[in-house]
């Protein structure tokens, strides 16, 4: 069946910004799908608030909405686009929810728009956890006991049919938000309160715990003529109990004979068929007793997900593209398996001839206060993919490919404190981020498989090989570097072993053991990702390294360009960077470079193996980019792209000879060397905040008194403001030395002072060597101390004069010159009485890159690599970048709702996992969608609680009396009350916690309170007030923790009726609505 | 890694690797399978027979062997070349590991060879003669002189060769999770006789769930002995070899057609009863061996993926008149299936009883059963 000419323009909704359980992956279907429906000659629609995705450029749709993902917004672009369907399986649980919400508003059929990919019916069925037990029922497959309850005293009834332990898993939520597992009654009705409230319909599911089983997913694709295949089997190394997304998982599957796959294969089909998913990919999630082979259904998505972005990554077999092509007719005989250059057509299993392992990335470290033990609510916010041809190789490759400073199998267990075993079998027991390797350490410790087992229940295939590396690393550590003969060098190094592991073990440097391998030619060869198990000839050059005989890089003699890329997703380095790698491969290749990419992230869309000419799907560690290297020699390598990960490498890549093109290392070092960096900014005449470097508690308390409380301390060479903190005496900043100098290892700690309401600038700037361009200048809304990925931004700035911003772009033109940069600069500045501080400079990507080139309409990555390779920014053409004459507000994404009891408060260490764009004629217009896009509703009327710090009241003053015009009744604390009183505006007083109830948070529980202004800075402050934030993030009130928040929120309650939606097209011609 | 084992090509490449089987000498054809499950139901697959089978997946023995993942009794392979046999076995039903069992089966088996390097090498070259060898004292030379010494498939009769010597009736159903594999308790309709070119007992338990009494008959018995028992159908089995030389199958089968009696032929039985026809085979460079290979129907368009074993195919353009291509490869288009267009006989080149690999051409089997209904009345 070809492909469908009764309709020709199709609406793709993206998935919104990044969140944990909701992460790139859907940036990478999305642009796929953007990309398989255009080749069609569709024309496509694009809705996204996300200006950090690759699917948002552009030249990826013919329309681009960064707007935000809700229906309201979404009919106005239909109603302005009218396109013929809609396509709602690209984007996640965020792009089902706003389809579902868009049919049952009438919204499509009023404007006569098709839902493709997957019918509400099939959606409302896999969805509705009653719905999904029927139709599971009907077709004979088992599901683990289960109620369904939507208030407290269902909950109560249910847990006495189910018994403890209970999984409770909320409705129609996206990661298993608000869910989790209960042990007792205490913890089953808390978790169910907060199930219910989670559940966008209220609804929890209540389910007999089979925790121990082993789990597995199936990713199917369904064509409308009922071709059903599977692209690939998962089997989680974690058994039923964690989130798939959080658990350590290996394709294909391993433990299972024929006869159990095939019943399993079976069951996935009938699943897709009864649910009705008439076109697409699905997973489908089982889980199998180990005892006897029972399978029992857990859950189906019907639609793109992780899961499938990590199965086309595992297997070449692009799920996302496949699943557009069948959304619009074509049946999967009549689409070629692309991997195989069309030798094959998609209609076929994949057979993988090596192991994949996935390993979830974890961010605990930003949320102490989280609880970390890993359950059904997905946690991780990244994660790395890793290729060999034994398990163990492939393992140890994922584990050094997630830059936790893991090298291997390290030892966890902490031996000083107490009873080792006993701090072992707990971690065993109840699975956090780390229980791998106290897997490792249990062994170390003298516990047999069996043991392990008996407390962990990972399966023995598992254990026993994790035992064996155990063995090796003993036998290693106890006869020593003179035992590494060549043979048994090539013996640990097949077993997936690092040269830095095995330098720790024998002793030796990493250089050592490097050296002893090339001096012996032992060296990884390079084998093709083929989807056939080289059955078919593939021209694709998707490559992973292993230790074994034949090498298939087959490399050119091409003048190559290789692009290092970010590694895992965590808070602080995630797609932004993959989009600077994409674009700059896109670059190149148009420059007639050969391209190749380097990285580790199967969600992403640099791992897409067509996005450059070759993929290496690689740790991005020394030792293997040098392996690379060695084969393709390219002629020039970018490591400015991809975030600190490649930038970590940059030295050690240099001295090893490495063509390394852009700005060098030395002058990255020298920007992010407190020292040498002062000297150039006072060569120069550029002023930064008075500070000092401190490499001990000492200096750091004298460094202190010469500069004076309060502080901003922070680590050197650390991304998202990882550690850094704000200090106000002396017993903080001792506190601080005796933590943070751990985490920095050696590197010092710097000090700056802090300034007081200042406002924040960054500023991203390309420069060639000769010229420098100012790319775009972003005023922060909140000020200076709230770490600048958090905070929201503008462009252009909506306050500063046009004499301040002529002099920061001088600045920056200066210190570009200064530091011999070619390629991307991103400065940060603090203003203060129209001074201007030099905050820090980093020669790199940053951040905001796809932001500013989203709001300037010029791919800022590209000319940037393109000035790496030679190209002047004026035979570019490009001398200056316009500022528009509309405004951009980015605003970030923070994952405080899934984890109770942490402070939501904003400050130097950053903690949103994403962003969002809005664009408005003005700046209140373009502040009001970026929260609107970020999930944030204003109240436009009702009840208003203020209650801000000391320095702040001046300016709260202008706030209420704002509120008040805009039809507010204001409540405040006692301070804040008596200076609001005292300005002549009606307020009334309402108690903290401490001052008795009833309090405020009552006022909150009662809902009646609507919006929070919420400013303090003391820890004791912080403290008495962590109920107010919490609580107003339970109940979804809206609120804003600093006083520039507040003012910027005012400019945007004036816009009541902001309605224009305007394609970045449109934008960038200059045409906005 | 000791190195104590060989695979020797025809063509000189060397591969070593650790004996994992017996110590001792084998030769056949190498040929590469790209299944990821089954490697028992492959090892015993009659149709192996005289072939030294590469495993694609890198790891091999993880759920260990157990009696009824056997597809006869006894392991065909020449020998099994993988690229690793892990440290322990996992799962429920496993009764005895890789190893132990090879060695209890006298097989020669090799571990710690890039499959992959030697798959490339197979799908440049084609399927070669080979020599598997284990032991001390590994004369390479000696052994490509050995691969060599080979006689190939081609001309090959081997279907007799593993034939059962004696008739006998079959009973036991397929496998199931609660049941494992007992007798099938189906009211018996049909009686079917099966010729047992090297049949793959899960084609004889699918036959008895649909209600068939079968009877399985050695390669060469006659076709008289065969009518006189009045059989409702009559089924082809799979087997090994080239189907050319089977003179004594093809004339019985010419004969059993001319009866009128519903007749139904898997791979090898698909060859023989092409050739009955008038048809002609040839040998494929590397054959078809894995469980994910699309086939498409030429009737309604629809796609299954299906398991395959061959190293021999009907040439399409050589099909009589009086039979009709009912399935194509859309790995390389080749025939796949045939049906008479006047008489209740029908072929396919795959395998719908999987054992290993994919249930989609199950349905075939009930094609089978209607066409003896249709005969019946």
């Amino acid at each position: 069946m070809p492909k469908r000419t009764d309709i020709k323009s199709i609406l793709i909704i993206g998935a919104g910004p990044i969140i944990i359980g909701q992460a790139c992956e859907f940036d990478y279907s999305g642009a796929q799908a953007c990309k398989a429906l255009r080749e069609e000659g569709f024309r496509v629609i694009l809705v996204n608030s996300n200006p950090a995705t690759i699917m948002t450029d552009p030249e990826m749709a013919d329309a681009t909405y960064i707007e935000p993902v809700n229906w309201q917004t979404v009919e106005r672009i239909i109603e302005k686009e009218r396109p013929d369907a809609l396509l709602p399986t690209m984007g996640g649980q965020t792009a089902l929810n706003c389809a579902l919400d868009l049919d049952r508003k009438g919204v499509l059929e009023k404007f006569g728009v098709e839902m493709i990919g997957a019918k509400k019916e099939a959606i409302n069925k896999a969805e509705d956890r009653d719905l999904f037990r029927i139709a599971m029922n009907k077709i004979g497959l088992a599901m683990p006991r289960s109620e369904i309850v939507h208030n407290m005293e269902e909950a109560k009834a249910a847990i006495d049919i189910i018994g403890f332990p209970a999984v409770v898993r909320p409705s129609f939520t996206l990661g298993g938000t608000g869910g989790g597992i209960a042990y007792n009654r205490d913890e089953y009705m808390e978790i169910c309160e907060r199930g219910v409230e989670a559940s966008p319909t209220n609804e929890v599911q209540v389910d007999e715990s089979i925790l121990g089983w082993k789990e597995y997913e199936t990713e199917v694709v369904r064509d409308k003529k009922d071709n059903c295949i599977i692209i690939c089997t998962i089997e989680n190394l974690d058994p039923v109990g964690v989130h798939t997304g959080d658990s350590i998982t290996i394709a294909p599957a391993q433990t299972l004979t024929d006869k159990e796959y095939q019943m399993m294969r079976d069951a996935s089909i009938k699943v897709l068929r009864e649910i009705g998913v008439e076109t697409g990919g699905s997973n489908v999630q089982f889980a199998v007793n180990p005892e006897n082979g029972a399978l029992i259904v857990i859950e189906m998505n019907p639609r793109v997900s992780r899961s499938s972005a990590l199965a086309s990554k595992a297997t070449g077999f692009p799920i996302a593209r496949v699943a557009a092509k069948l959304a619009i007719g074509y049946t999967l005989d009549e689409l070629d398996n692309e991997i195989t250059g069309g030798a094959t057509p998609a209609s076929f299993e994949p057979s993988i001839d090596y192991i994949v392992t996935k390993i979830p990335r974890f961010t605990f470290e930003k949320f102490p206060q989280a609880d970390d033990r890993l359950t059904t609510q997905m946690k991780s916010v990244g994660e790395v993919m890793a290729m060999g041809r034994t398990f163990q190789e492939s393992l140890q490759k994922a584990i050094r490919g997630m830059e936790t400073g893991v090298t291997g199998f390290n030892e966890i267990v902490d031996e000083s404190s107490g009873n080792i075993l006993e701090q072992i079998e707990k971690e065993l027991r109840v699975p956090r981020a780390d229980r791998l390797w106290y897997v490792a350490d249990a062994f170390r410790h003298g516990l047999s498989i069996d043991e392990v087992f008996d407390i962990c229940f990972i399966d023995p295939w598992f254990l026993v090989q994790i035992h064996d590396l155990v063995e090796e690393e003993n036998k290693l550590r106890n006869e020593g570097a003179s035992s590494l003969s060549e043979k048994r060098l090539v013996e640990l190094k097949r077993k997936g072993f690092s040269d830095q592991r095995l330098a720790e073990l024998a002793d030796l440097s990493e250089s050592d053991v490097r050296k002893l391998r090339i001096d012996k030619n032992i060296r990884p060869v390079f084998k093709r990702v083929d989807s056939c198990a080289a059955e078919f000839e593939s021209a694709t050059a998707y490559m992973y390294s292993t230790y074994d005989v034949e090498c298939e890089a087959a490399p050119t003699d091409k003048q190559k360009i290789m692009v290092l890329g970010g590694g895992p997703n965590r808070i602080g380095q995630g797609i932004e960077f993959d989009y600077c790698c994409v674009q700059a491969a896109f670059a190149m290749r148009d420059a007639g470079y050969e391209t190749i990419m380097v990285n580790c992230n199967p969600e992403t869309v640099s791992t897409d193996y067509d996005t450059s000419d070759r993929l290496y799907f690689e740790p991005l560690t020394l030792e293997n980019v040098l392996d690379i290297i060695h084969v393709e020699k390219p002629y020039g390598v970018i490591v400015q792209y991809g975030g600190q990960t490649p930038l970590k490498l940059a030295r050690d890549l240099e001295s090893a000879g490495v063509p390394i093109i852009g700005t060098s290392p030395d002058s990255i070092d020298l920007a992010e060397d407190r020292e040498r960096f002062q000297k150039l900014l006072e060569d120069i005449g550029l002023k930064q905040p008075p500070n000092r470097t401190a490499r001990n508690v000492e200096q750091a308390v004298k460094g202190a008194e010469e500069i004076g409380y309060p502080l901003v301390v922070r680590p050197s060479y650390v991304l998202g403001g990882r550690a850094m903190e704000i200090v106000y005496n002396e017993d903080d900043l001792r506190n601080y030395m005796d933590n943070a100098v751990a985490v920095s290892n050696s590197s010092p700690v710097l000090l700056d002072r802090f300034l007081n309401n200042a406002i924040e600038v960054d500023v991203d700037a390309i420069s060639d060597g000769q010229d420098v361009c100012i790319a775009g200048i972003m005023e922060h809304i909140e000020q200076a101390g709230v770490h600048s990925g958090d905070s929201a931004c503008s462009l252009p700035p909506y306050s500063l004069s046009d004499e301040v911003q002529d002099k920061i772009a001088t600045q920056v033109g200066a210190m570009a010159r200064a530091l011999n940069v070619v390629g991307l600069m991103n400065t940060q500045f603090a203003i203060q009485n129209d001074d201007i501080y030099v905050l820090e400079v980093n020669p790199r990507a940053s951040r905001t890159i796809p932001f500013v080139s989203k709001a300037t309409g010029i791919s800022i990555a590209k000319v940037a690599v393109n000035c790496m390779v030679g190209n002047s920014l004026a035979s570019q053409g490009l001398t200056n970048v316009p500022v528009p004459d509309y405004y951009s507000v980015k605003e970030s994404v923070f994952p405080f709702i899934k984890f109770p009891g942490v402070d939501p408060l904003l400050g130097p260490e950053m903690k949103s996992t994403g962003e969002v764009m809005g664009v408005g004629k003005t700046f209140g217009e373009a502040f009001a969608k970026g929260q609107l896009a970020a999930g944030e509703e204003f109240p436009r009327e009702g009840n208003a609680f203020i209650s801000v710090k000391e320095i702040d009241k001046e300016k709260a003053v202008i706030v209420a009396r704002e509120l008040s015009l805009l039809g507010y009744e204001l409540y405040a604390t006692s301070g804040t009350c008596k200076v609001l009183k005292a300005a002549g505006i009606k307020c009334e007083r309402v108690n903290k916690v401490r001052e008795g109830q009833p309090h405020i948070v009552d006022m909150l529980k009662n809902d009646a309170i609507d919006l929070i202004v919420n400013t303090t800075e003391d820890k004791k402050a912080i403290a008495d007030s962590f109920s107010i934030r919490r609580t107003a993030l339970q109940h979804k009130v809206f609120y804003t923790t600093t006083i520039a928040g507040a003012m910027a929120t005012m400019e945007a309650l004036k816009q009541r009726d902001s309605v224009g939606v305007n394609s970045l097209q449109d934008l960038h011609k200059g045409v906005i609505a | 890694m000791t190195e104590n084992a060989l695979l020797a090509l025809e063509d000189g490449s060397l591969f070593y690797g650790t004996s994992i089987g017996i110590d001792g000498e084998s030769i056949g054809e190498v040929v590469f399978n790209t299944s990821i499950t089954g490697y028992q139901e492959i090892l015993t697959d009659p149709s192996y027979y005289k072939q030294i089978v590469t495993l694609t997946h890198p790891h091999i023995g993880n759920v260990g062997t157990n009696s009824e993942d056997e597809e006869s009794s006894q392991v065909f392979v020449s020998g099994l070349i993988i690229r690793d046999l892990p440290l322990v076995v996992s799962n429920w039903r496993a009764t005895e590991n890789l190893s132990d069992y090879l060695i209890r089966h006298k097989i020669v088996a090799i571990a710690g060879i890039d499959t992959r390097q030697l798959t490339r090498h197979l799908r440049k070259h084609g399927a070669m003669k080979a020599c598997v060898v284990a032991g001390e004292n590994i004369d390479a030379e000696k052994s490509v002189k050995t691969a060599k010494s080979f006689a190939g498939l081609v001309g090959m009769d081997l279907a007799k060769e593993v034939s059962t010597s004696s008739a006998y009736n079959w009973a036991d159903g397929t496998w199931d999770i609660e049941g494992g594999i007992k007798p099938s308790s189906s009211k018996k309709e049909w009686r079917v006789i099966a010729y047992d070119f090297g049949v793959k007992r899960n084609i004889l338990r699918i036959l008895a769930d649909l209600g068939c009494e079968v009877k399985v008959v050695p390669a060469q018995t006659p076709a008289n002995e065969i009518l006189a028992e009045k059989p409702d159908g009559v089924f082809l089995s799979n087997g090994p070899g080239d189907p050319d030389p089977c003179d004594y199958a093809i004339t019985a089968i010419k004969e059993i057609i001319n009866s009128g009696i519903p007749i139904f032929g898997i791979c090898l039985g698909h060859q023989l009863l092409s050739l009955a026809l008038g048809a002609k085979t040839s040998k494929m460079k590397f054959g078809h061996h894995g469980a994910n290979h699309p086939v498409q129907s030429l009737d309604g368009g629809q796609v299954s993926i299906t398991s395959q074993n061959h190293g021999f195919a009907v040439d399409e353009k050589t099909l009589p008149d009086s039979l009709r291509a009912t399935h194509r490869s859309l790995f390389d288009d080749s025939l796949q299936g045939v049906h008479h267009n006047k008489l209740p006989v029908f072929g396919f080149q795959g395998h719908p009883e999987a054992s290993p690999g994919p249930h989609d051409l199950k349905p075939l089997f009930n094609h089978f059963i209607e066409l003896m209904q249709e005969h019946k009345t």
